[in-house]
């Protein structure tokens, strides 16, 4: 007979299963990316997750000595944000590179799942931004026709951020254009990433604090922008849907790791990446800066944590 | 009507009240009994009679030694046949009295016909001695004895008494049946504790979970109402089913929306609870003169083949009682005295009843296993569902490194051990496995001070 103490039984609910919702929250803006740019983004996802399981597992079993950690699923959904965070034309080996840079340095060097400070795809991301501009900011144009066709050359373009940040293109950008855009591979379809979103959300894995908080900063910014100079910024709609909103402040943002514990704290992190993220966007030397937004964030989400105490009962 | 819950945190298992359509049946006489001293919260009982000594039904066995403390009685009639120390369900040795069972001769003045008796004693200070002399404690769990409850310090004054019919561990079925079966005396029970503190009105809270029980003490208590005055003051409210909805704080938040504030009790806030059961022994203590000797307990588990409610005298062997079940469950993995979130493991089948035994519970391997800890993910699902607005990811981290000081000013001595962070945590991090030593360090730290 076992004999253990209270409680007796558990949920569930497992990190396994947790990532694995995240997984098939991801399967929509995946599909859309796959549909879009063909092969090119079939390796690009098969490197990066390939890359991070095989570094994570190799890390765990001769480095730490431990038992192989990969089971947890984490490292798949570290891969699939990074594939996703990237232009489906960036080169093999530089997605291989990601692929250390996040795993390697911002997961496993902090102790791995659970101990790292900042989101282990942004840092890849913006590790690969810096390193690597050129294949990092050439951005393939989604094309259903020439996507799964190997003699053809994908044409690239910029992306609507980088046309406003040109100063072109204040009129010309619709609502449907902002919805569906090229961009990173992930970012093609902001409605099947709040497919994922609300998948995530019914699954109970996420609470929408974050995530409502990041949309309705970037939101109420762009308008009072938009508002004092209507010719030189574009709506908030626009804003809204362009660029890697809809992805970081779903997906990102919300890893549980690196943001903070409370409902209230979490409402002031999501104002910190939508302003963080407005004031680059306008300001910066950048024409995107939801990443570096919340890799700022995400180191004071201590501070948040300590600032936010829960209320206690039966205390004032 | 508006279902009443607590606010903070909880959780929602599923309630597996698979024998909650079980009647109660009456348990035959072992052949021996051992009857514990330490039954109650408080001192053990001191023995007053010596091997050898002929004992009926209802004869006191042990006085209390203490204020807080409770009388015990026999619960079989026979021969006293040894005192001495035995192991209880944890293999704690506890003083033990053993009688050899003869017969079933009760004490000439307990009433066992099953009149109902609703004239109630116009003395409180008679309701609550009688209380006293009947060995009455809590059955909710923390067997408190009843008639300290009953004589508010001064200066505090109750205004408000729960009675606890929430019954929110899954698998308990206990309380259930007794609201349903025995409505009536619970009814007068409660009016009696009502009166013994100054015609206090009473609330009868109990889960929606219990349509039956709702259903027959509301009917009861409005056939009852005329015959004496005290039911007047009596109203039953349904609470919504959460978990650890029957918890003395979170009962008297969801009832009263008051907090009792950290470290204090709940009169301090004018609440007294009391479990349904014991307003049924406070019945038959007070009305029939019948001391608490026999109580209502639940055998049960999915892999238990015919489910049972039992009433059962005090001192009875489990063993005995799972064999008169059809015997422990072949799949049984672990076999559980009380609930599964708050309830113990049985190590020693051998150890007896108490006052305050609810349940058998078998759960299998599949059921009980816990997963191996793996690393927090930091999702904050143990803060939200600790009903006390605790941290618990961070009392565990602080326990793991003793930090005292930082322990106590994250109130880890305010955790009722419900058992939420564990059950919910996804890493299955042993939470409260490292939370409940740092909160009696932490516990005895401060009384030292005092």
């Amino acid at each position: 007979m076992l004999v253990s103490p209270s409680p007796h039984i558990h949920t569930d609910v497992t990190t396994r299963r947790l990532m694995r919702d995240v997984i098939i929250a991801l399967v929509p803006a995946t599909l859309v990316a796959l549909l879009f740019y063909g092969w090119a983004e079939f390796f690009v996802l098969l490197v990066s997750i390939g890359s991070c399981v095989l570094l994570e597992w190799l890390i765990t079993r001769f480095m730490f000595r431990k038992p192989s950690t990969i089971g947890d699923l984490s490292a798949v959904v570290t891969g699939l944000l990074l594939a996703l965070n990237l232009p489906s034309s960036t080169p093999l080996w530089v997605v291989a590179i990601g692929a250390v840079v996040a795993i390697g340095v911002a997961k496993m060097s902090f102790g791995g799942l659970g101990q790292n400070v900042f989101n282990p795809a942004i840092v890849a991301r913006v590790f690969l931004l810096i390193s690597f501009p050129v294949y990092m900011t050439s951005w393939p144009l989604p094309d259903i026709s020439s996507a799964w066709n190997f003699c053809v050359d994908a044409v690239t373009g910029p992306t609507l951020l980088g046309q406003l940040k040109e100063g072109g293109l204040t009129e010309g950008i619709s609502l449907s254009g902002a919805l569906f855009q090229g961009g990173s591979a992930g970012e093609i379809s902001d409605l099947a990433l709040i497919a994922g979103f609300i998948y995530l959300l019914v699954r109970r894995v996420i609470k929408p604090w974050i995530t409502l908080s990041i949309w309705a900063t970037v939101l109420l910014f762009a308008l009072v922008a938009w508002l004092i100079a209507p010719d030189a910024y574009p709506q908030p709609l626009i804003s809204l849907c362009t660029g890697g909103i809809m992805l970081g402040s779903i997906f990102m943002a919300t890893d549980y790791v690196t943001s903070p514990m409370s409902n209230k704290g979490g409402i002031i992190f999501g104002i910190g990446i939508g302003l963080i993220t407005m004031v680059i966007r306008y300001w910066g030397a950048y024409p995107e800066g939801v990443s570096f937004a919340i890799l700022i964030m995400n180191a004071f989400v201590p501070l948040i944590n300590k600032m936010c105490k829960s209320k206690k009962f039966g205390r004032a | 009507m508006r279902k009443l819950t607590f606010k903070m945190g909880g959780i929602h298992p599923a309630d597996k009240k698979i024998s909650s359509n079980s009647k109660i049946e009456i348990l035959p006489l072992p052949e021996k009994v051992y009857v514990s001293m330490a039954q109650h919260l408080g001192a053990p009982a001191t023995p007053v009679v010596a091997v050898g000594d002929t004992v009926k039904v209802g004869d006191v066995i042990a006085e209390p030694s203490g204020f807080v403390s409770a009388y015990v009685h026999s619960p079989v009639s026979g021969v006293v046949k040894a005192i001495a120390p035995r192991a209880d369900i944890a293999g704690n040795l506890v003083p033990h009295i053993e009688i050899e069972v003869s017969g079933d001769e009760w004490r000439e003045d307990i009433d066992l016909s099953t009149t109902l008796i609703t004239d109630i004693p116009e003395n409180p200070a008679d309701i609550i001695n009688k209380v006293k002399l009947a060995g009455v404690v809590g059955l909710g769990g923390a067997t408190f004895p009843t008639h300290i409850k009953l004589s508010p310090p001064p200066g505090k004054k109750a205004e408000c008494i729960i009675l606890n019919g929430a019954e929110c561990e899954p698998y308990l079925t206990s309380d259930n049946r007794i609201m349903i079966e025995r409505s009536s005396e619970i009814i007068i029970g409660a009016a009696l504790l009502s009166h013994a503190m100054g015609d206090c009105p009473v609330v009868i809270a109990i889960e929606e979970n219990k349509n039956e029980a709702i259903m027959t003490m509301s009917s009861k208590l409005s056939s009852l109402q005329h015959t004496t005055s005290v039911c007047g003051k009596l109203s039953i409210k349904v609470l919504q089913k959460k978990y650890p909805q029957g918890g003395e704080k979170q009962l008297i938040d969801a009832v009263m929306g008051r907090q009792v504030p950290s470290g204090k009790i709940p009169i301090d806030v004018g609440a007294v609870v009391q479990n349904v059961g014991t307003a049924l022994a406070v019945y038959e203590a007070v009305q029939k003169n019948r001391p608490l000797i026999t109580n209502v307990m639940t055998v049960t588990g999915d892999c238990q083949l015919v489910q049972h409610n039992y009433q059962f005298r005090i001192g009875t062997p489990l063993s005995f009682i799972a064999e008169q079940a059809g015997g422990v469950p072949a799949s049984a993995a672990k076999i559980i005295s009380g609930g599964p979130m708050m309830g113990k493991a049985i190590s020693n089948m051998e150890a007896t009843t108490v006052k305050g035994t609810s349940s058998l519970l078998y759960l299998t391997e599949e059921q009980t296993k816990r997963r191996p800890g793996s690393a927090c993910i930091r999702c904050g699902r143990c803060a939200g569902a600790c009903p006390m607005g605790l941290e618990p990811y961070l009392l565990f981290k602080l326990a793991k490194v003793s930090d005292m000081e930082a322990l106590e000013s994250n109130a880890v001595q305010d955790c009722i051990e419900c058992g939420c962070c564990l059950y919910s945590c996804p890493a299955s991090v042993p939470l409260l496995d490292m939370i409940r030593p740092a909160k009696a360090d932490v516990l005895r730290i401060i009384k030292t001070r005092k």
